[in-house]
């Protein structure tokens, strides 16, 4: 209760509820807009909110990550394009509604099920800290640089089909953090004597440019398209006795949001795919599932709300963020001074709470604004793309800039802008660069510090987190490499069954050299055979 | 995967190997694993990628690439002239001119990106006082516009 008490007081704070309400608006309105992600509005807001005190900062953008999801849910269920990357689910069924003249009923039920997804992971977490409280002191050098490896790990498995190029890109991203000046040795890291590499390239900068100024570039470089959005009438109360109805489906994707949330580099996505997968396995209607189904909509709606506080655990617990947006808040803490991971939730547990507290206030404060504001919020849906990248660009340079005031930072930004592009072109993740950054950071730090009282091998996983650890990491690689061979199988077996000639490199050269040795062959045979009549005088 | 190649092989010029110091703790250790992940993993994308001959619709896809760039270098003149002009008439210039140049032409889409660039900078500048420092022209402002127009425009 004490506890309690102490963070309500931390929020009791004018700062702080101005913060909760411009993060909790702004975030329905960046979501509602397609194009422009929280990642965008993060990445921007970040250096901004430096100045502010860690919990100002930290609601803005926990406000921003939570809330931009409601609003997200908007234009996928109405004009059936996602606001979000993570409400692309929403649109399987939540556009069919719309079709048949249920919009507003759509609407009502992703809100009410993201609402509760928020706010049952929110209880959860409240409910679990003092079991984290005790778990994390567990957790000395080794342990950290062991999860932020699986984390590392999971990031790039997660990737399917694309595992090889989300390592190489991650590796870049481990490369980039190194550059500078190394903080132990002194010792001058790829700076080619140049005195802008010196300090390092700063992640904000990497951040804006792959996350806000590349997707400027995408949105000024595509079409300006015609939206026609359909009419809203009535209230909006009718999704929450829907969800009523289907108290299973919800608690289960709940619960699968919060699980996934906390293991770093898994986040949204697989946590819908296993929500929507069970909805629609123990659903008595499943072939409904895709055509407007209720309960399709809030398996997906419930489960990528609840995760941005899960998403929270290991970031607090351990000081290892488990995906871009976390990545991005830990630099507010580094920038204050304020280190997560074990110490913090010993020594300041009631700033935990409160920004948990932080975050079940916002989930309220959205619902409230949704259901009266979500009419006029229609129309942001059909601001040109242009014209918002115009804007994305506009508000990237006070990003970048008021940094430190620097041309170079700019031009970096805009290097990055361009990897980010090309990389968005070719459908290739820019997510593994930053984590890692971040995670290689983390990594060499921790290594460096565990590895001292080593003195064998065995002994970097002779305590049991790190052993726990270390045959998770075995399991992930074992289950990944396993996959990787099924899906070469059935590609081979497809490959055999078209009787396509494989267009591989390898198998390219390998057929020249064939044929080339062929005509050789018969070309020798041929004067081999004459030659042998000659001799013999058959023939 | 060249530019992984070539930063691989200074490793050994733009790293240093410390005496008395574990393999790990090594300053050269953590550069030299990124770039390894890089060029080993994107060399096997790079081997597992169909092969075939660059067509016409790559050609279309290297004009995308260089539209992207025009954007760039928009943002790198506005970067530019920021430090000479002041902030807010380089954001107002920026967004006139871009959205002109975008095909947004009609004085209403022009006015309203006059009043975002506007928006951005009291917002940023005045509100949450974000450090951009005036322009140069600022300083020819008598004393106390002068000031006002360094600290909040």
């Amino acid at each position: 209760m004490d506890l309690l008490l102490s963070s309500l007081e931390i929020l009791a704070r004018w700062d702080v509820i101005l913060a909760l309400l411009v993060g909790s608006i702004g975030g329905v309105l960046i979501g509602a807009i397609p194009g422009v992600g929280p990642a965008v509005a993060i990445a921007i807001l970040l250096p901004a909110t430096f100045s502010m005190d860690p919990i100002v900062g930290l609601t803005v953008l926990l406000g921003i990550y939570g809330s931009s999801m409601y609003g997200g849910s908007i234009p996928a269920v109405l004009i059936n394009t996602p606001g979000t990357a993570v409400n692309a689910l929403t649109t399987y069924d939540g556009y069919p509604m719309t079709a048949r003249g249920e919009p507003r009923r759509a609407l009502s039920l992703a809100y009410s099920s993201s609402f509760f997804g928020g706010i049952f992971s929110v209880v959860c977490l409240i409910l679990f800290a003092p079991v984290l409280a005790k778990v994390a002191p567990l957790f000395g050098s080794r342990e950290i640089f062991l999860a932020a490896l699986l984390g590392i790990i999971l990031v790039i498995v997660a990737h399917r089909g694309q595992s090889l190029i989300a390592g190489a890109l991650a590796g870049f991203g481990i490369f980039i953090q190194t550059i500078g000046l190394e903080p132990v040795k002194y010792s001058k890291r790829f700076t080619f004597d140049q005195a802008f590499l010196s300090s390092g390239i700063d992640l904000i900068v990497v951040v804006l440019g792959l996350f806000a100024l590349s997707q400027a570039f995408v949105l000024l470089t595509s079409e300006d398209e015609k939206i026609r959005t359909t009419r809203l009438r009535g209230g909006l109360f009718q999704g929450f006795r829907e969800l009523a109805r289907h108290p299973r489906v919800a608690a289960v994707s709940a619960s699968f949001g919060v699980l996934m949330g906390m293991i770093p580099g898994v986040g949204e996505f697989t946590a819908q795919f296993l929500s929507y997968t069970y909805a629609q396995k123990t659903s008595k209607r499943p072939q409904d599932f895709g055509h407007g189904s209720s309960e399709g909509l809030i398996a997906s709606e419930t489960s990528n709300n609840a995760v941005p506080a899960a998403a929270m655990v290991p970031l607090l617990a351990l000081g290892i963020p488990g995906e871009a947006l976390t990545a991005m808040m830990l630099s507010v803490f580094y920038v204050h001074n304020v280190v997560p991971g074990p110490g913090l939730f010993q020594n300041q547990m009631d700033f935990i709470v409160a920004l948990y507290l932080a975050l079940l206030i916002l989930n309220v404060l959205v619902v409230l604004f949704l259901l009266v504001a979500t009419r006029p919020l229609i129309s942001v849906v059909k601001i040109p793309n242009r014209f918002l990248g115009l804007c994305v660009l506009t508000l990237s340079f006070v990003g970048v800039y008021s940094l430190r005031n620097s041309v170079t930072d700019c031009v970096l930004a805009a290097v990055f802008g361009m990897i980010g592009y090309v990389l968005k072109r070719l459908s290739l993740p820019v997510v593994p660069i930053i984590l890692g950054m971040v995670l290689g950071g983390i990594m060499e730090v921790k290594l460096r510090a565990g590895m001292a009282r080593v003195k064998e091998p065995f002994d970097f996983i002779d305590r049991p987190v790190a052993m726990i650890l270390f045959l998770v990491i075995v399991a992930v690689l074992i289950v990944h490499a396993r996959s990787v061979w099924l899906d070469r199988k059935s590609l081979k077996e497809a490959e055999w069954q078209t009787k396509h000639r494989s267009t591989r490199f390898g198998a390219l050269l390998f057929r020249r050299k064939s044929s080339l040795s062929k005509a050789r062959g018969r070309q020798v045979k041929a004067r081999h055979s004459t030659s042998y009549r000659r001799s013999t005088g058959r023939g | 995967m060249v530019f992984g190649l070539i930063l691989l092989a200074q490793t050994p010029t733009q790293t240093r190997w410390v005496a008395k110091t574990g393999f790990f703790a090594q300053p050269r250790f953590w550069p030299a694993v990124g770039l390894m992940a890089l060029v080993g993993l994107g060399g096997l994308h790079l081997a597992k990628l169909p092969w075939r001959r660059f067509t016409g619709a790559d050609w279309v896809e290297v004009r995308k690439w260089a539209a992207a760039l025009e954007y760039a270098i928009w943002f790198m003149a506005y970067v530019l002239v920021v430090p000479v002009i002041g902030y807010l008439p380089a954001s107002i210039l920026f967004a006139a001119t871009l959205s002109w140049r975008l095909g947004y032409r009609t004085t209403r889409m022009i006015a309203v990106s006059i009043l975002f660039a506007i928006a951005t900078v009291i917002v940023f500048k005045s509100f949450l006082s974000v450090k951009i420092p005036g322009g140069m022209i600022y300083e020819y402002l008598p004393g106390a516009v002068r000031s006002f127009f360094i600290l909040n425009l």
